[in-house]
């Protein structure tokens, strides 16, 4: 397995993409810093590139990545190589990559310039996006053989829990104002693994306006570390489950 | 027991049955008693009818084995000092306290310790009096049961200072009192508020701190309270501010530091205001003003790492916002005079909806949101259209 | 020695294998023949393990290798279309499968050389011709001396020179007591590599004999000779 990994991170590094990326968060982060003189409102841009960029291009990248490596793939399955070695080698390979970049591009800036609790779980939950959406990628990728379609499909993901989901949940918000739905919102909000990381943050940055809220539910869930434990929880389901779907496809798989 | 010297005599206490209770029945007006180190149980409640200097040598214990009232002074110009006053009655009927004073002046209680009790120092009618320097720990958990640790009733001229309050209803309580300054106290985890004014004008805290309380400070139907360099921190809660403001009118807010509340200011029917040199930090809202309230100037503050600057209930706003520092303006200072050339509206379209929709919280920071924001700061249809700031501050105030 | 039992596979619609049965020995060479669509390659990836049958049992040495992957340590395999990571050079594809197969034995380096392979070894991918592609996947094929040997087309793109040092490996390799299994479309260069043909036609298995039996029963000297009369024969009868 770690020998799939080492090649599989040998391959990204030779195309470049992954070098790129990481220069352009860390140039937009430490933009960000220097021109603002506040760090609290840096820290405000910056999340809105961890919920937008951060799972655009980890899931777009992963998917063109898995069709790339389709020769590879072949080829390692020639060899006295098990399946599932050679997917979850492609996958932790990609995953160490895109995690390795967000943390040389936007970690280091965080730290460097401050080092909160705040930017801690910041650079968390990117980690956290990162994965999943790279987990997502390769479920896109092994439902289709053809990478036009794969990453239309990638596509699509993306923009679904990046921008449509929060406009129905806000919809839903105004249109059911009046009623007691507030605990069924929340675990709406739950689901979705963009929402999750913003709440971690939110939980972080937002605090006091999240203990001031009335309802005793969500004040306790959300203004304390259960919270972010069970935001933590599911994240990580949001990354196995797509994986290991991803994966029996791939086992089942005619080459 | 026995005097020591002449004129003034000195009465020294050891641990008996009724030892307080007997040497002041001894003393004359004047006279100090000193309490030795020990536990003392009384019988009754210790009545001071004369004027008397009580003074604990080794911190000795007064345990009023939740039995009434520990100690109550009928006479002016008494000073009780050093003393623990541990285990005062606790009543639905009667507000018990560790010590009362009924109508006198010039009492002064300094250097105790109150533990577990229920009301601890409370004055009725007593004017220009002194307490300072006391430590007081309750075991307070609902409203109901609990009573307040430094409790003023009718009184006026008091000083109070240097104590530390924790654990009680509301940690200091004000009722019809005027012209009393509060200094330097620290008053927190109290389950009210760590400082409660009502029907009290004239009167100013200056120095203190308020942490972790139900609501740091609330101030109700009074007038002229000047609250200056006071700290009001980690207030956070349902319904739990920094600094709760109702009814109140010309008075003054400066210096002070409201840091991690929920609310930092909350205001209704609040009028002629100065809120002045404050620093705001990363508070869930830096200001919450109700429509009621007119006529405040709320300049030269610092906003920075809010949830939310300000809000309001109302499409109109008759104060006045001017030479703030926000760190969320984003606006250019072209002729470099350090003031903004467009001017700032704190109030944000998502604050506005909250509001109406508090739980539209949850959703906050989401792109979508952001993204609504920004087509509302370029066209504002719902924000309070007088509401803005027209010389922000391109740089925060130094304090 | 590999059997394979009743073999099926579908694709979608399309009933590719419908149940093939062949025995194939060591030290023989098998000629895995028939027109486009016939079920060849199919039935190859179903012994590499590339495509999972529908039913019936492939056996290696008595054992099955469904689901298995380990016994592909025995097996060298060229594929029709050599698709390699583009950006790798020849000796990186080949040293990187050295390291992930970790075979102990020595590795036979004859096609490397004769080949010379080494004039483009540090050549990306990309910039190879088809013939220099084929040839560094036969090298790989055979480079871990593996009992079983499968060669898809092995002869597309080479040139004559290269096709014969490429026979004379095979022939080298069997006679050392391997097994090779080589599908093509050029008969004319099977006749001197193999010991047994097996035809497929429509996923249905239509000739199992050796190169022999059919020369005898056709009365004909080249194998394409003799499927050309057995197809007539088919057609007449």
């Amino acid at each position: 397995m770690l020998k799939i990994i080492k090649y599989v991170l040998l391959d990204i590094i030779r195309s470049r993409t992954v070098i790129g990326y990481t220069l352009f968060l860390l140039l937009t982060s430490w933009g960000i810093f220097l021109l603002d003189d506040s760090t609290s409102k840096s820290l405000i841009s910056l999340v809105n590139i961890i919920l937008v960029v951060l799972p655009l291009v980890s899931i777009i990248f992963s998917t063109i990545h898995f069709y790339n490596s389709y020769e590879f793939i072949e080829l390692m399955l020639a060899q006295p190589v098990k399946r599932a070695t050679i997917f979850t080698g492609s996958y932790i390979g990609a995953a160490l990559a895109l995690c390795l970049a967000y943390l040389v591009g936007a970690g280091i800036p965080l730290m460097i310039f401050d080092g909160s609790a705040t930017a801690v779980t910041m650079i968390a939950s990117g980690l956290m996006i990162t994965l999943v959406f790279v987990s997502l990628a390769y479920l896109a990728a092994s439902l289709t053989r053809d990478k036009a379609k794969g990453t239309g499909i990638a596509i699509l993901t993306w923009f679904f829990f990046a921008v449509i989901y929060d406009a129905l949940l806000l919809l839903l918000l105004f249109l059911f104002a009046d009623y007691p739905v507030e605990n069924f919102l929340l675990g709406i909000t739950f689901l979705n693994p963009v929402d999750l990381a913003r709440l971690m943050v939110l939980l972080k940055m937002d605090v006091a306006a999240l203990m001031g809220m009335t309802g005793a539910v969500y004040s306790e869930l959300l203004g304390s570390l259960k919270g972010m434990l069970v935001a933590g929880l599911v994240s990580l389901v949001w990354v196995v489950w797509p994986f290991l779907l991803s994966l029996r496809i791939f086992n089942k798989k005619d080459i | 027991m026995f005097p020591v010297c002449a004129g003034a005599t000195i009465w020294q206490v050891f641990p008996a049955t009724n030892a307080v209770t007997q040497a002041i029945a001894k003393s004359s007006a004047g006279d100090t008693i000193e309490i030795q180190s020990g536990t003392y149980r009384e019988n009754t409640t210790i009545d001071i009818k004369h004027s008397l200097h009580i003074r604990g040598v080794g911190n000795p214990v007064l345990d009023g084995q939740y039995k009434g009232q520990i100690m109550s002074i009928w006479a002016s110009g008494t000073t009780i000092s050093g003393i623990h006053f541990i285990r005062c009655g606790k009543s639905n009927l009667e507000d018990y306290a560790a010590i009362k004073v009924y109508h006198v002046n010039h009492v002064t209680i300094s250097q105790n310790t109150f533990e577990d009790n229920y009301f601890c120092i409370f004055l009725l009618k007593s004017d220009s009096c002194i307490i300072r320097q006391n430590f007081i720990s309750g075991k307070a958990v609902f409203e109901q049961t609990s009573g307040n640790g430094i409790h003023l009733w009718k009184s006026q001229h008091a000083i109070i200072s240097e104590n530390k309050i924790q654990g009680q209803r509301d940690g200091i309580y004000f009722e019809f009192v005027t012209n009393s300054r509060i200094e330097n106290n620290i008053s927190a985890h109290n389950i009210r508020y760590g400082l409660h004014f009502m029907f009290s004008h004239r009167n100013q805290y200056t120095g203190n701190r308020f942490t972790n309380n139900g609501a740091g400070v609330a101030v109700m139907y009074s007038n002229h309270v000047h609250m200056t360099r006071n700290v009001f921190d980690l207030n956070r809660g349902q319904a739990s501010y920094g600094l709760l403001l109702k009814d109140i009118s010309d008075s003054r807010i400066n210096q002070n530091r409201f840091e991690k509340n929920s609310v930092a200011i909350y205001m209704e029917g609040s009028n002629r205001l100065t809120i002045e040199q404050n620093n705001f930090i990363r508070n869930g809202w830096a200001m919450r003003i109700y429509a009621n309230c007119e006529g405040s100037k709320i300049s030269n503050n610092n906003f920075s790492g809010n949830s939310f600057d300000v809000s309001t209930n109302g499409s109109e706003d008759h104060n006045h916002f001017v030479q703030n520092f926000w760190d969320k303006y984003e606006g250019y200072d072209l002729n470099h005079d350090d003031i903004g050339d467009i001017p700032y509206r704190p109030v944000s379209i998502y604050a506005m909806l909250m509001e109406r929709i508090p739980f539209a919280l949850i959703l906050y920071r989401s792109f979508v949101v952001s993204i609504f924001e920004r087509i509302e700061k370029i066209m504002p249809v719902i924000t309070p259209v007088n509401l803005y700031d027209e010389k922000p501050l391109m740089k925060p105030v130094r304090l | 020695m590999i059997q394979i039992e009743e073999v099926k596979k579908k694709f979608g619609r399309l009933q590719v294998l419908k149940g093939i049965s062949v025995l194939m020995r060591p030290s023989a060479a098998y000629a895995l023949i028939g027109p486009n669509g016939s079920g060849k390659t199919t039935l190859l990836k179903s012994v590499l393990g590339l495509v999972r049958p529908d039913s019936g049992d492939i056996q290696l040495n008595g054992q099955s290798i469904l689901g298995q992957w380990q016994y592909r340590q025995l097996i060298g395999y060229m594929a029709q279309i050599s698709r390699y990571p583009e950006n790798m050079t020849p000796v990186q594809i080949i040293n990187m499968v050295k390291d992930i197969r970790q075979s102990q034995h020595q590795y036979d380096m004859e096609l490397f050389e004769e080949f010379k392979i080494k004039k483009f070894e540090n050549k990306p991918m990309h910039s190879l011709s088809g013939g220099m592609r084929q040839k560094v996947n036969a090298c790989l094929a055979f480079m871990f001396q593996p009992a079983v040997i499968i060669l898809d087309e092995p002869t597309a793109g080479l040139d004559p020179l290269s096709t014969e040092i490429l026979k004379e490996k095979i022939n080298g390799i069997r006679q050392k007591g391997k097994l090779v299994i080589i599908t093509s479309h050029i008969l004319s260069d099977l006749d001197e590599m193999i010991t047994h043909v097996i035809y497929l036609n429509e996923g249905n298995k239509i000739i199992d004999s050796t190169l022999e039996q059919l020369h005898d029963r056709t009365k004909t000297e080249k194998l394409s000779h003799a499927i050309a009369s057995i197809m007539n024969e088919e057609n007449n009868a």
